[in-house]
Protein backbone atom coordinates (compact mmCIF):
# COMPACT_ATOMS: atom_id res chain seq x y z
CA UNK A 1 0.00 0.00 0.00
CA UNK A 2 2.24 2.39 0.61
CA UNK A 3 4.46 0.96 -1.90
CA UNK A 4 2.26 2.41 -4.46
CA UNK A 5 1.24 5.72 -2.97
CA UNK A 6 5.18 6.35 -2.54
CA UNK A 7 5.08 5.11 -6.68
CA UNK A 8 2.48 7.78 -7.37
CA UNK A 9 3.68 10.95 -5.37
CA UNK A 10 7.16 10.26 -6.82
CA UNK A 11 5.74 9.94 -10.43
CA UNK A 12 4.02 13.41 -10.05
CA UNK A 13 6.55 15.42 -8.43
CA UNK A 14 9.08 14.28 -11.18
CA UNK A 15 6.16 14.89 -14.27
CA UNK A 16 5.50 18.52 -12.49
CA UNK A 17 9.13 19.21 -12.19
CA UNK A 18 9.96 18.13 -15.58
CA UNK A 19 7.78 20.19 -17.09
CA UNK A 20 8.39 23.03 -15.06
CA UNK A 21 11.73 22.49 -16.28
CA UNK A 22 10.62 22.08 -19.98
CA UNK A 23 8.81 25.84 -19.14
CA UNK A 24 11.78 27.41 -18.26
CA UNK A 25 13.73 26.41 -20.62
CA UNK A 26 10.66 27.81 -23.37
CA UNK A 27 10.91 30.73 -21.25
CA UNK A 28 14.96 31.13 -22.27
CA UNK A 29 13.58 31.44 -25.92
CA UNK A 30 10.92 33.41 -25.70
CA UNK A 31 11.91 35.96 -23.08
CA UNK A 32 13.23 39.12 -24.87
CA UNK A 33 16.23 40.61 -22.76
CA UNK A 34 18.11 39.64 -19.87
CA UNK A 35 16.31 40.87 -16.85
CA UNK A 36 13.17 38.66 -17.87
CA UNK A 37 15.09 35.63 -18.96
CA UNK A 38 16.02 35.93 -15.24
CA UNK A 39 12.49 34.71 -13.85
CA UNK A 40 12.28 31.69 -16.96
CA UNK A 41 15.83 31.14 -14.67
CA UNK A 42 14.38 30.89 -11.66
CA UNK A 43 11.13 28.98 -12.75
CA UNK A 44 14.00 26.31 -14.03
CA UNK A 45 16.54 26.00 -11.79
CA UNK A 46 15.15 26.26 -8.21
CA UNK A 47 11.50 24.83 -9.04
CA UNK A 48 11.64 22.38 -11.47
CA UNK A 49 15.08 20.99 -10.15
CA UNK A 50 13.67 21.02 -6.04
CA UNK A 51 10.45 19.31 -7.77
CA UNK A 52 12.15 16.67 -9.62
CA UNK A 53 15.14 15.70 -7.21
CA UNK A 54 12.32 15.71 -4.18
CA UNK A 55 10.39 13.09 -6.22
CA UNK A 56 14.09 10.74 -6.98
CA UNK A 57 14.28 10.65 -3.18
CA UNK A 58 10.53 9.86 -2.93
CA UNK A 59 11.40 6.81 -4.87
CA UNK A 60 14.87 6.31 -3.24
CA UNK A 61 12.67 5.75 0.04
CA UNK A 62 14.85 5.75 3.52
CA UNK A 63 18.39 5.35 2.06
CA UNK A 64 21.48 7.06 1.53
CA UNK A 65 20.63 8.32 -2.06
CA UNK A 66 17.86 10.17 -0.28
CA UNK A 67 20.25 12.30 1.72
CA UNK A 68 22.60 13.26 -0.50
CA UNK A 69 19.11 14.39 -2.80
CA UNK A 70 18.15 16.14 0.29
CA UNK A 71 21.40 18.17 0.97
CA UNK A 72 21.32 18.73 -3.00
CA UNK A 73 17.84 20.15 -3.05
CA UNK A 74 19.19 22.18 0.20
CA UNK A 75 22.52 24.01 -1.60
CA UNK A 76 20.66 24.36 -5.02
CA UNK A 77 17.91 26.40 -3.18
CA UNK A 78 20.39 28.64 -1.41
CA UNK A 79 22.63 28.94 -4.39
CA UNK A 80 20.35 29.70 -7.16
CA UNK A 81 18.67 32.88 -5.94
CA UNK A 82 22.17 33.89 -5.00
CA UNK A 83 24.07 33.08 -8.70
CA UNK A 84 21.10 34.79 -10.01
CA UNK A 85 21.30 38.06 -7.86
CA UNK A 86 24.91 38.29 -8.55
CA UNK A 87 24.22 38.00 -12.92
CA UNK A 88 21.51 40.95 -12.70
CA UNK A 89 24.21 43.03 -10.90
CA UNK A 90 27.26 42.37 -12.46
CA UNK A 91 24.76 43.08 -16.08
CA UNK A 92 23.29 46.38 -14.22
CA UNK A 93 27.17 47.33 -13.44
CA UNK A 94 28.22 46.48 -16.79
CA UNK A 95 25.64 49.14 -18.30
CA UNK A 96 23.00 46.25 -19.57
CA UNK A 97 19.25 48.58 -19.90
CA UNK A 98 16.02 46.60 -18.95
CA UNK A 99 14.15 46.29 -21.90
CA UNK A 100 10.93 44.88 -20.87
CA UNK A 101 10.23 48.33 -18.68
CA UNK A 102 10.67 50.34 -21.69
CA UNK A 103 8.63 48.40 -23.93
CA UNK A 104 5.56 48.22 -21.35
CA UNK A 105 6.06 51.98 -20.85
CA UNK A 106 5.66 52.95 -24.99
CA UNK A 107 2.26 50.52 -24.55
CA UNK A 108 0.65 53.34 -22.34
CA UNK A 109 1.79 56.04 -24.42
CA UNK A 110 4.95 58.04 -25.58
CA UNK A 111 4.70 60.55 -22.37
CA UNK A 112 5.28 57.43 -20.40
CA UNK A 113 7.76 56.01 -22.13
CA UNK A 114 9.87 59.41 -21.80
CA UNK A 115 9.91 59.25 -17.96
CA UNK A 116 10.50 55.17 -17.99
CA UNK A 117 13.44 55.97 -19.75
CA UNK A 118 14.85 58.71 -18.00
CA UNK A 119 14.59 56.73 -14.62
CA UNK A 120 16.62 54.27 -16.15
CA UNK A 121 19.29 56.19 -17.42
CA UNK A 122 19.53 57.82 -14.17
CA UNK A 123 19.25 54.70 -12.42
CA UNK A 124 22.09 53.09 -14.37
CA UNK A 125 24.23 56.24 -14.87
CA UNK A 126 24.47 57.08 -10.90
CA UNK A 127 26.50 53.64 -10.36
CA UNK A 128 29.77 54.13 -9.14
CA UNK A 129 31.42 51.63 -12.12
CA UNK A 130 32.47 52.78 -15.65
CA UNK A 131 29.24 52.14 -17.17
CA UNK A 132 28.57 51.07 -20.82
CA UNK A 133 30.88 48.40 -21.64
CA UNK A 134 31.43 46.92 -24.92
CA UNK A 135 29.00 43.98 -23.94
CA UNK A 136 26.25 46.76 -23.57
CA UNK A 137 26.85 48.54 -26.69
CA UNK A 138 26.82 45.14 -28.94
CA UNK A 139 23.05 44.87 -27.94
CA UNK B 1 8.73 5.18 -17.84
CA UNK B 2 7.94 8.15 -15.68
CA UNK B 3 11.79 8.24 -15.36
CA UNK B 4 12.49 8.31 -19.02
CA UNK B 5 9.79 10.75 -19.55
CA UNK B 6 11.37 13.06 -17.57
CA UNK B 7 14.99 12.07 -19.10
CA UNK B 8 13.50 12.93 -22.14
CA UNK B 9 12.39 16.38 -21.05
CA UNK B 10 15.05 17.76 -19.38
CA UNK B 11 17.23 16.88 -22.73
CA UNK B 12 14.87 18.66 -24.53
CA UNK B 13 15.37 21.66 -21.98
CA UNK B 14 18.81 21.52 -22.29
CA UNK B 15 18.90 21.77 -25.72
CA UNK B 16 16.60 24.57 -26.10
CA UNK B 17 19.52 26.17 -23.34
CA UNK B 18 21.86 25.56 -25.85
CA UNK B 19 20.29 27.55 -28.18
CA UNK B 20 20.32 30.27 -26.06
CA UNK B 21 24.16 29.93 -24.94
CA UNK B 22 25.18 30.42 -28.98
CA UNK B 23 22.40 32.93 -29.84
CA UNK B 24 22.93 35.50 -26.95
CA UNK B 25 23.34 39.13 -26.93
CA UNK B 26 24.92 39.85 -24.21
CA UNK B 27 27.59 37.77 -22.10
CA UNK B 28 25.64 37.47 -19.64
CA UNK B 29 22.74 36.35 -21.12
CA UNK B 30 25.30 33.29 -22.50
CA UNK B 31 26.38 32.25 -18.79
CA UNK B 32 22.68 32.03 -17.05
CA UNK B 33 22.01 29.40 -20.01
CA UNK B 34 25.36 27.63 -19.15
CA UNK B 35 24.50 27.62 -15.46
CA UNK B 36 21.29 26.71 -16.49
CA UNK B 37 22.58 23.64 -18.71
CA UNK B 38 24.49 23.00 -16.25
CA UNK B 39 21.76 22.34 -13.61
CA UNK B 40 20.20 19.74 -16.56
CA UNK B 41 23.14 18.11 -16.21
CA UNK B 42 22.93 17.35 -12.70
CA UNK B 43 19.52 16.41 -13.01
CA UNK B 44 20.50 13.94 -16.28
CA UNK B 45 22.99 12.21 -13.98
CA UNK B 46 20.66 11.63 -11.11
CA UNK B 47 17.86 10.67 -13.21
CA UNK B 48 19.76 8.38 -15.59
CA UNK B 49 21.10 6.94 -12.73
CA UNK B 50 18.13 5.74 -11.10
CA UNK B 51 16.67 4.71 -14.17
CA UNK B 52 19.57 1.79 -14.33
CA UNK B 53 18.95 1.37 -10.69
CA UNK B 54 22.63 2.32 -9.67
CA UNK B 55 21.70 5.72 -7.85
CA UNK B 56 25.91 5.98 -6.65
CA UNK B 57 25.53 9.14 -9.62
CA UNK B 58 24.77 11.02 -6.93
CA UNK B 59 28.12 12.15 -5.72
CA UNK B 60 29.18 13.34 -8.92
CA UNK B 61 25.80 15.43 -9.28
CA UNK B 62 27.08 17.05 -5.93
CA UNK B 63 30.39 17.82 -7.23
CA UNK B 64 28.97 19.23 -10.35
CA UNK B 65 26.93 21.47 -8.73
CA UNK B 66 29.47 22.78 -6.40
CA UNK B 67 31.80 23.27 -9.53
CA UNK B 68 28.78 24.93 -11.37
CA UNK B 69 28.37 27.27 -8.55
CA UNK B 70 31.86 28.25 -8.35
CA UNK B 71 32.71 28.57 -12.08
CA UNK B 72 29.56 31.05 -12.94
CA UNK B 73 30.96 33.26 -10.00
CA UNK B 74 34.56 32.71 -11.12
CA UNK B 75 33.50 34.06 -14.69
CA UNK B 76 31.30 36.57 -13.04
CA UNK B 77 34.21 38.05 -11.15
CA UNK B 78 36.53 38.22 -14.25
CA UNK B 79 33.69 40.10 -16.28
CA UNK B 80 33.17 42.57 -13.48
CA UNK B 81 36.90 43.18 -12.97
CA UNK B 82 38.86 42.02 -15.69
CA UNK B 83 37.46 43.67 -19.04
CA UNK B 84 37.96 47.28 -17.32
CA UNK B 85 41.86 47.45 -18.48
CA UNK B 86 41.45 46.25 -22.01
CA UNK B 87 38.43 48.90 -22.58
CA UNK B 88 40.95 51.63 -20.83
CA UNK B 89 43.55 50.31 -23.38
CA UNK B 90 41.16 50.45 -26.28
CA UNK B 91 40.06 54.06 -24.89
CA UNK B 92 43.90 55.19 -25.14
CA UNK B 93 43.95 54.34 -28.78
Amino acid sequence: MTDIVATIVSGILILVGAGFFLTGAIGFIRMPDLFTRLHAASLSDTTGMALILSGLAVHAGFTVAAVKLVFLILFLLFMGPATTHALAAAALAAGVKPLGAQRHAARKGPLKAAETARTIEAATAKRPQKPVSRKGKRR
Amino acid sequence: MILFAALLAVLVAVALMTFRTVAGPTTFDRLLAANSIGNGAILIVALYGFLTDRPDFLDLTLTYALLNYVGVFAVLKFFRAGSEPDEQAEDAR
